[in-house]
């Protein structure tokens, strides 16, 4: 009698727009609820916690700005998640293409080519993209021709790229100007992103990832392309069945991918310090995950699923220095977030019929 | 080549290869388990860094040392029996539960860190385990003096191997696990829980990963720091296909591993001055990539990875598209 009492899942025939927008909203509930037991560990009140996480993050204008100006690099991981992951293609090595392209941007941006303002901030997000893009080709290469696994070769490779940066940083690119600090000279004033308001570190690079999101939604939803690479996803032989060249569109997919996280490299590097140090991102590639998910890889949801995890760090942040918790709890909001919203997708797509 | 020579004929250098080897040989053989079922375990790295962090923290609140390996084994085997909740039962995606689980399980393991230890600046030490020394056999130069002369847990890391061997191979227990990963409806045939077997096996797994997280931490050094699993669980993932699912490869392959580790170290004394050190350090990742490269033609994937098992589908899974 096993077989009648066994849970059972059952795909439903039609999801309603209602119900995929709920699986994020029910994901957030539900992570905050888990995360909860940590804060009252802490001996803080779960109330006191949020509203102080939630007003470190959208409380006052400093606070505002903060959090949008952290949104900038999350969005273009996301992006870049999203983008791969649509087609089945496992990119978790958006942290590495990230510092791919901000090498690229302090190797152009720090002299070697000089162009006036409108031409050089185009010209070191396009090397940015470049060098994320063509980072993640290795990978790519290795999976369309030796069907090697993409996932660990993307997330080795993070590893290699952080301990060139560290080589490049502390050796040939080492600014000697800087104290013996450990970073890269900065970037000429042509190629630094300008602030988009006063007083605050908000630059344009807002501007630019809210142009990618849009530009990859427009791909994504009408072009032929976008449709490859969603059919791919969905079933790689029936793509490849119908004529889809398979290979084709998977590397295609992984220097868009790519070059998004590349991008991110720029941004922050052109719109952030001018230089390049080994903390420029805290993870933003990894996080990219958490924001892809939640967005369930739509690319104009990315937006404010960054802005979401954006204010989640933002928040902790501040809300740590007010009562006693440890900023990692962040972290754990990210990471529950990411396993609650595959468990709230599935609610939604799916119904679990009970014995 | 003479300086190659001296340092392989040095005892120092095989007794920090078996140091090096020992997280590698229980990853390893924790994430083959967990394939074997038909479940990759990417919340290996996470798993790695809390059993690092448990069994430190249990010695460190005043535990004894093995009470602090099996609390480090048992919380491993929570977090696999979430990701089997996950991947096995909910039919999940692996590659995301796995990357949700590290991100989950690193991050807990930092923040629990920093609350039972707030104040601390520089990581508190514990006594970690000290070398046993078996007597007459650590006697025999180079080979006895390095293999008989070593910490309990890199003697548990060897021995776990053939028992490893033994249990999958071996046994009707490995049978039904191995076949949980080749041809899941043939054991369903045969009346036995497929899901129960794979998410056994992911628990089983996982607590081994826990082990090796915890040889760092209560072995190789006696503190914990923040980012000290640093990728070994990735490395050991790389591992898994190097060895075609083999236990026996597996540690030949991590031995391997760890003796071209051990030597850099050693190379980079002598030729530090000219070569940086981070072109040494990434070596061990660079070399998981080679490996995966020359095994990518050659590897038999369990025929049911990555597929999950839904109860009463009749669906033959058994050939899937890669790629």
């Amino acid at each position: 009698m096993r077989e009648a009492q066994s849970v059972q899942i059952e795909a439903r025939d039609h999801v309603s727009l209602m119900r995929v927008s709920m699986a994020p909203i029910l994901a957030i509930l539900a992570t905050m609820v888990i995360c909860s037991v940590l804060i009252l560990w802490a001996g803080v009140s779960v109330v006191d916690a949020y509203a102080l996480l939630f007003k470190g993050a959208f409380g006052s204008l400093f606070a505002l700005k903060e959090t949008f100006t952290r949104s900038i690099p999350l969005i273009f991981t996301g992006l870049a998640v999203a983008v791969a992951f649509r087609s089945k293609f496992y990119n978790i090595g958006a942290e590495g293409q990230l510092y791919a392209g901000a090498l690229a941007t302090v190797f152009f941006g720090t002299g070697l080519v000089n162009l006036p303002a409108y031409l050089m901030l185009p010209f070191l997000f396009l090397v940015g993209a470049l060098a994320g893009g063509i980072l993640l080709l290795v990978p790519v290469l290795l999976k369309t021709r030796l069907k090697v696994d993409e996932v660990v070769t993307t997330l080795l490779l993070n590893f290699v790229v952080l301990l060139a940066v560290s080589y490049l940083i502390e050796g040939p690119w080492r600014d000697p100007m800087a104290m013996g600090w450990p970073q890269t000279a900065s970037i000429v004033d042509a190629g630094v992103l300008p602030t988009l308001v006063s007083k605050g570190r908000l630059h344009a690079g807002l501007i630019v990832t809210l142009l990618a999101a849009l530009l990859i939604w427009l791909l994504m939803r009408f072009t032929v392309l976008g449709y490859e690479i969603r059919a791919v996803g969905f079933n790689a032989k029936a793509a490849e069945f119908s004529g889809v060249n398979i290979n084709r569109t998977v590397v295609i997919t992984a220097l868009l991918s790519g070059g998004l996280a590349g991008m991110a490299g720029t941004s922050e590097v052109a719109g952030l310090k001018g230089y390049l140090t080994l903390d420029l991102s805290p993870g933003f590639g990894y996080t990219g995950i958490a924001v892809a998910m939640l967005a369930q890889l739509h690319p104009l949801a990315i937006i404010p699923a960054a802005l979401f995890l954006s204010a989640v760090y933002v928040g902790a942040d501040s809300m740590s220095r007010a009562v006693n918790i440890p900023t990692y709890i962040a972290d754990v909001l990210v990471g529950v977030s990411v396993l609650a919203i595959l468990v709230s997708v599935m609610l939604t797509r799916y119904r679990i019929k009970w014995p | 080549m003479s300086e190659l020579i001296d340092i392989v004929l040095n005892a120092g250098f095989w007794a920090a290869t078996l140091r090096i080897v020992s997280p590698l040989i229980f990853g390893t053989l924790g994430e083959l388990i967990c394939e074997r079922a038909g479940v990759l375990n990417l919340g290996i790295e996470g798993i790695m860094t809390v059993g690092a962090m448990a069994g430190w923290m249990w010695v460190y609140q005043g535990g004894d040392l093995w009470g602090g390996v099996i609390f480090a084994a048992g919380m491993g085997a929570l977090f696999g029996l979430l990701h089997a909740g996950f991947t096995v039962y909910l039919g999940l995606s692996q590659h995301v539960t796995g990357i949700g689980i590290t991100l989950f399980a690193s991050s807990l393991s930092y923040f629990v860190y920093r609350m039972l230890l707030p104040a601390a600046t520089t990581p508190p030490k514990i006594i970690p385990f000290e070398n046993i020394e078996i007597p007459f056999l650590s006697d025999i130069p180079l080979i006895g003096e390095a293999l008989f002369n070593q910490s309990p847990l890199t003697y548990l890391a060897l021995l776990s191997v053939p028992a490893v061997w033994y249990v999958l191979h071996r046994t009707p227990l490995g049978l039904a696990v191995r076949m949980a990963g080749e041809n899941p409806v043939a054991v369903e045939a045969q009346g036995i829980d497929v899901l129960a077997v794979r998410t056994g096996a992911v628990m089983a797994g996982s607590a081994l990963m826990a082990v090796g997280g915890a040889f760092i931490t209560m072995s190789w050094f006696d503190a914990f720091y923040f980012g000290m699993v640093n990728g070994r669980g990735w490395i050991c993932v790389a591992l898994v296909i190097f060895a075609s699912w083999k236990p026996g490869k597996a540690m030949l392959g991590a031995i391997l591993f760890a003796g071209l580790e051990a030597m850099q170290v050693r190379a980079q004394q002598t030729a530090g001055a000219f070569i940086p050190y981070q072109f040494f350090l990434m070596l061990p990742y660079l070399m998981s990539i080679l490996a995966m490269i020359v095994m990518a033609r050659r590897a038999q994937y369990p025929q049911a990875l990555l597929v999950p098992f839904r109860r009463g589908e009749r669906v033959l899974t058994l050939k899937r598209s890669r790629g």
